[in-house]
């Protein structure tokens, strides 16, 4: 027995909730929500934290009262939502095969498909830490779901690796349980997190950043007992005679993350190398038509506030594309990360203005910069300049670009961040 | 004792986190710049004078289909008492359901400050 849906929702985190609530609105009815978790939300329930919602809501949430408000708009809605069920294929009819607890194998035929599976965290496997095999080494996003949602603290004395927003959110919450943080170690010359979280998670609690700072040993026995540290070099190579141990009963990983695109491959789209995720138009659809993605799959955010604006960019479109209202341009216009820039997206724009102002772009910066200006450039020529007193690689840049500046014959614009005149922070 | 200083101050009152410059002569402001609204001027002059901080954190829950539910302060209370707090909200266990907003401790460390859940946890038999 195959259910029908006009879109199904994979995944009921902040992306999946918001991208189902924006079709309802556009007019879309059959909507299913397949999520593997037993609630909705992704990661924001356990994100206890403020800081959320600032740039969406005007208003300063935490991480559960923001899903919440998008649980309780759900509920309210009556949409579909079918939770301990992990989807574990998509085929290119858009042809759903779903395990569920209660449903057992489920299959779904959709007129759409909305793809919103976020990321999961690299692990000690993945940057591959010398050592012994031992308890006490753990992802921060595992150790943040033990002791905000489970319950219990997973350790006394700890090491973190990454300082990252999970890494930095992960130390104070580790201090305020009681916990010596003992480090926060980056391999790069500077933090990824948000300003605020550098602020308030480590120099408040003065937590130490080690910065160019890796683990190159774990030891112990049954539990982690202690770690080997070292500064690295310009290749980021590790210096031996920098070597020091720190003694600890924990090591908490946040190393990045990366986006869960297996059931994407599985339709046969290619991911960016960059960004990990599909490459999409500017209704965030892949390269097969009437699938869409947004959110963590598509590019790692650092604000919620905009994965909820990505889903419902995309949603958008999910219901021009159902109702069958969409003009293709004659040339699709290619965006393209120029100088300085890590990637742009949406990768192109290929439909006519659908009553839209702008187009609006989330870019990430390589490296940090002062006082820089993004210069939007067609045939070598710029066409649209923005100055920014800073860009940051750890908060994403996200500018318009206004329909009118779109010439109907454009094929490329490149974006590229350049330096107003000052030197740069962190170049020599 | 502070005589002609000048601090800066990384404002976390949204994410464009601007770096505003506090100069001040024996602890009074003499002028605040570098801010773009009117949150980060008022944010650098109390972070100067009173740092506060919201406090969000768990607290056990008995009867819930979760075993905590997260809380936070309402508004931000003294950094230095932050750990102290956590002292306090340790001790504490609610029963479930416990709804968004609902009250968990009125005025934590006299700061007049309420301490609230910000999840709904349903009661489970």
């Amino acid at each position: 027995m195959e259910s029908k849906y006009q879109l199904a929702v994979i995944g009921g985190g902040p992306a999946g909730m918001a991208a189902a609530l924006k079709a309802r609105e556009k007019g879309i009815e059959e909507i299913i929500v397949l999520e593997r978790d037993e609630y909705l939300g992704g990661i924001l329930p356990q994100c206890i934290h403020n800081g959320f919602g600032l740039e969406y809501f005007n208003k300063e949430l935490t991480g559960p009262e923001y899903a919440e408000r998008f649980i309780g708009d759900l509920k309210e809605s009556e949409i579909e939502v079918q939770d301990e069920t992990m989807v574990i294929e998509i085929n290119d009819k858009k042809e759903i095969t779903a395990l569920s607890k209660d449903k057992g194998i489920m299959k779904i035929k959709a007129e759409a498909v909305f793809l919103a599976m976020g990321c999961r965290e690299r692990t000690r496997e993945n940057i591959k830490i010398p050592g012994d095999r031992l308890a006490g080494v753990l992802t921060a996003g595992t150790a943040q779901r033990y002791t905000n949602i489970e319950g219990f603290v997973p350790g006394k004395e700890v090491v973190i690796l990454g300082s990252g927003d999970i890494g930095l959110i992960m130390a104070r919450r580790m201090k305020l349980e009681g916990a010596e943080v003992k480090a926060v170690l980056e391999l790069l010359p500077y933090s990824n997190g948000l300003i605020r979280n550098q602020v308030q998670c480590l120099a408040d609690y003065d937590i130490p950043l080690k910065l160019n700072h890796t683990i190159t040993r774990i030891e112990g026995k049954d539990r982690v007992e202690r770690v080997k540290v070292a500064e690295v070099d310009d290749n980021l190579d590790p210096i031996p005679e920098t070597e020091e141990w720190i003694g600890c009963d924990t090591v908490l990983l946040s190393v990045g993350l990366i986006p869960e695109n297996e059931l994407t491959k599985g339709m046969g789209i290619d991911l960016n190398p960059v960004t990990g995720g599909a490459e999409v138009n500017e209704m965030r659809e892949t390269k097969v038509p009437g699938v869409f993605a947004g959110g963590n799959v598509l590019h790692v955010h650092d604000l919620v506030d905009w994965v909820t604006e990505e889903a419902e960019i995309a949603a958008s479109g999910i219901a021009d594309y159902l109702k069958n209202e969409r003009v293709k341009k004659e040339n699709s216009l290619n965006l393209k990360a120029g100088d300085n820039l890590n990637y742009v997206l949406p990768n192109k724009i290929e439909y006519k203005d659908h009553n839209r102002n702008f187009v609006k772009l989330f870019m990430r910066v390589k490296k940090p910069m002062e006082e820089v200006e993004v210069h939007f450039i067609n045939k070598g020529k710029t066409i649209l300049k923005y100055n920014k007193d800073f860009a940051l690689p750890g908060e994403m840049l996200t500018l318009n670009l206004p329909e009118k500046i779109i010439d109907e014959n454009m094929k490329n614009i490149k974006i590229s961040i350049k330096k107003q005149d000052k030197e740069d922070l962190y170049e020599k | 004792m502070r005589n002609n200083n000048v601090e800066e101050i990384i404002c976390v009152s949204c994410p464009k986190g601007c770096r505003i410059t506090v100069e001040s002569v024996n602890n009074e402001i003499k002028n605040i710049s570098g801010y773009n609204c009117e949150e980060g001027k008022r944010y650098a002059r109390e972070e100067f004078k009173n740092p506060t901080r919201i406090l969000p954190t768990t607290v056990k829950v008995k009867g819930g289909e979760f075993p905590l539910v997260s809380v936070k302060t309402e508004k931000g209370i003294p950094k230095a008492k932050l750990l102290k707090a956590m002292d306090v909200i340790a001790e504490i266990e609610v029963k479930a359901p416990v709804k968004i907003g609902d009250l968990i401790l009125k005025d934590i460390l006299d700061t007049g400050v309420d301490l609230v859940a910000t999840r709904n946890v349903e009661k489970v038999d």
